[in-house]
């Protein structure tokens, strides 16, 4: 089905903000203003934006330690967010969160997490919620080729299953588990989906360096899960991650000339413009105007964060429950 | 007031709350109990009878059999509390929480702080707890010691049915996630338990069970019983008690303890989990610093000895607090000079 333009333009220009978010973080933390663990989701765009198009407010995403990219594809606000990896008080979560526990549950995101494989078993509740409430929403866990190898995971995918729960498990494949391949980690035949398929799933495999993969694999999974009664579904995404493991990260593990290869070869806004422009859809001068506009979206982000509000003593005290 | 047992308490009260409020969902391994099976849905009905009933009214949506997959339901019961639900996840035996601990702690927890305060967790977890069954080591701890220090929980120890009914209503009510501990051997326990419909005993409240000048006993649960038996026995030697019931561990009523402890000056706590980082010593520190003035003895605290818990009968007479235990210590804290 074809997109509109005014889609496609939505589409490339969700995947840029993402990229310029992480590419200027890198840029950043390397300055020492940034603290904690930071890990970018450079590489895997096309997948957090390919899933989100579909996603109205009252469907659910889990998310992961890698969650810039899914919370800002669903609707999470830049400024909020990057105040919130500044540590300010007017961060989206009042700096108490940080990078991997970014979330906002008005928005449908119910949490980066930094604990790997904590997610799917979330999105298996807010999965049931979604059945129970019969209309036709969805929960989706992302996870990685690491915590497709959590005991969290594999509770989580039965329990779908016999729950008849409205979930989807997104499994994005970066090849890496941290410093671990994929190659070494992951028993089953290479292959993740497979392993969901024998938990009972209905499974797709695309391409996840490619935008309009990801987006036409998920139109199929989507209206295979919102149809009452049908249960869950996996997905499994090849794709590449640009960056380590958190920023940082030596990549001592990497194959010569890898880094390059991924970048020229696999990148999904390289890919994206240049299915566009050959197809007549849009014009390069379309999408270079959407990159300018993006650099400044992102530039005042950090401005925004400098100049934000620290938080106070008092802050830490705050929060812990609504009334104790 | 009705006469009823503390696992009937428990039921009647998560069927007048999914009543109440079509929020309210109920997931546990066995609670419907014999699902899949030649007998079918409500075969059994949960091993502890705190579901009993509930499948047949309420529906498969709102009552969950879940498979054995301890995490899966506690981040269920995460999932569903962030999607507007108000979840009462069971575990069976509260010694599972090793498997599932980190739904439980990094999770259902911490979300509200880590979010920056723009949610809330409305679950409870129930859990059986406590000794008393020769289930040995991995089916008889007392877990609170774990669960209490664990900043986000609220914790719950009912003692008596009429308590069972109005804490957990506040717990199913409260939106914040709560920790709903039922002793085991409390179950075939019989109580007038208040008629109300929203009768509710709010967290932080200690109940006295026993009122006296010479010595403050604190305790909860299935030792709570032992505490009144010495401090009635103590009554007919003219020794007074004051008897606190905790009824929650977080958050304390630390006011109850330090009042009482004004007047008596002396102090016993009793507790079943093992005595290092306690409950036990936990509150003795607290009257240490905050009541030091007041104390006439050296507070004491009468825990199990730092073992697992042992199977044979004798081996778990041992181990557990006794009666005699507890009055030792209560004579001790009165004899000292």
């Amino acid at each position: 089905m074809q997109l509109s333009r005014e889609a496609l333009l939505r589409a490339y220009r969700q995947m840029k903000v993402i990229r310029e978010f992480e590419e200027r973080l890198h840029v950043d933390i390397q300055t020492g203003e940034i603290a904690g663990f930071t890990h970018l989701y450079c590489g895997q765009e096309a997948v957090a934006v390919g899933v989100c198009e579909h996603l109205s407010v009252d469907d659910k995403i889990v998310s992961t330690h890698r969650g810039h990219g899914h919370c800002l594809a669903k609707g999470c606000d830049v400024n909020g967010m990057m105040k919130e990896i500044w540590g300010s008080r007017e961060g989206l979560c009042k700096g108490k969160g940080g990078s991997m526990h970014i979330a906002d549950v008005d928005k449908g995101m119910l949490g980066a997490n930094g604990i790997v494989g904590a997610g799917a078993p979330i999105a298996v509740g807010a999965g049931i919620a979604a059945k129970i409430d019969g209309k036709g929403k969805v929960a989706i866990t992302f996870s990685g080729d690491g915590a497709c190898n959590q005991g969290t995971t594999f509770e989580a995918m039965n329990m779908a299953v016999v729950t008849k729960a409205a979930t989807i498990f997104v499994f994005e494949n970066n090849h890496y588990s941290e410093h671990t391949g994929f190659e070494y980690a992951v028993g089953t035949n290479k292959d993740i989906a497979s392993r969901a398929e024998a938990f009972g799933m209905k499974v797709w495999r695309g391409d996840g360096t490619d935008f309009f993969s990801v987006y036409e694999t998920m139109r199929e999974v989507l209206d295979y899960v919102r149809v009452p009664g049908n249960g869950p579904a996996a997905v499994e995404f090849d794709t590449e991650r640009f960056f380590g493991h958190f920023e940082g990260d030596p990549q001592r593990y990497r194959g010569p000339g890898e880094l390059d290869r991924i970048r020229e070869m696999r990148d999904c806004l390289k890919n994206f413009r240049k299915s566009v422009t050959d197809a007549g859809l849009l014009e390069h001068a379309d999408l270079d105007a959407l990159d300018a506009e993006v650099l400044e979206v992102i530039e005042e982000s950090v401005r925004q964060a400098k100049a934000a509000d620290r938080p106070t003593a008092e802050d830490v005290l705050t929060d812990v429950y609504i009334s104790y | 007031m009705a006469k009823m047992m503390y696992r009937d308490a428990v039921v009647s009260t998560i069927a007048e709350e999914m009543e109440r409020d079509e929020n309210v969902v109920c997931l546990g391994e066995d609670i419907v109990g014999g699902m899949g099976t030649p007998g079918g849905p409500e075969a059994i009905g949960g091993i502890w009878s705190t579901s009993t009933g509930l499948f047949g009214k309420f529906g498969a949506d709102r009552v969950i059999d879940t498979p054995i997959s301890e995490s899966a339901i506690m981040g269920a019961a995460a999932g569903l509390a962030l999607s507007g639900k108000r979840p009462i996840a069971e575990l069976m035996f509260a010694d599972f929480i090793g498997v599932s601990l980190d739904q439980i702690w990094n999770q259902l927890a911490k979300f509200r702080y880590m979010f920056g305060g723009k949610t809330k967790c409305p679950a409870v977890i129930r859990m059986a707890y406590g000794a008393g069954y020769n289930a040995a080591a991995q089916h008889s701890q007392a877990v609170h010691q774990i669960l209490t220090g664990m900043p986000g929980l609220k914790v719950v120890m009912p003692t008596t049915p009429a308590d069972v009914k109005g804490l957990l209503r506040t717990a199913i009510r409260d939106d914040d996630p709560v920790i709903f501990l039922e002793h085991k051997a409390l179950y075939g326990v019989s109580g007038e338990v208040p008629d109300d419909p929203d009768f509710m005993i709010p967290f932080g409240h200690a109940r006295l069970s026993r009122a006296g000048q010479d010595v403050t006993i604190v305790s909860t649960g299935l030792l709570l019983g032992f505490c009144e038996a010495v401090a009635d026995k103590l009554a007919a030697e003219g020794i007074g008690c004051d008897v606190i019931d905790l009824r929650t561990t977080s958050p304390l009523d630390e006011e109850a303890i330090l009042d009482s402890v004004e007047v008596t000056g002396r102090l016993v706590v009793v507790d079943e989990a093992p005595p290092r980082c306690s409950l036990g010593a936990d509150i003795c520190a607290l009257v240490a610093e905050k009541a030091f003035a007041s104390l006439k003895a050296p507070p004491l605290s009468v825990n199990p000895p730092h073992t697992p818990i042992p199977f044979a009968r004798e081996l778990e007479s041992a181990y557990l607090p006794s009666v005699d235990k507890i009055e030792a210590a209560v004579r001790k804290v009165l004899g000292y000079r």
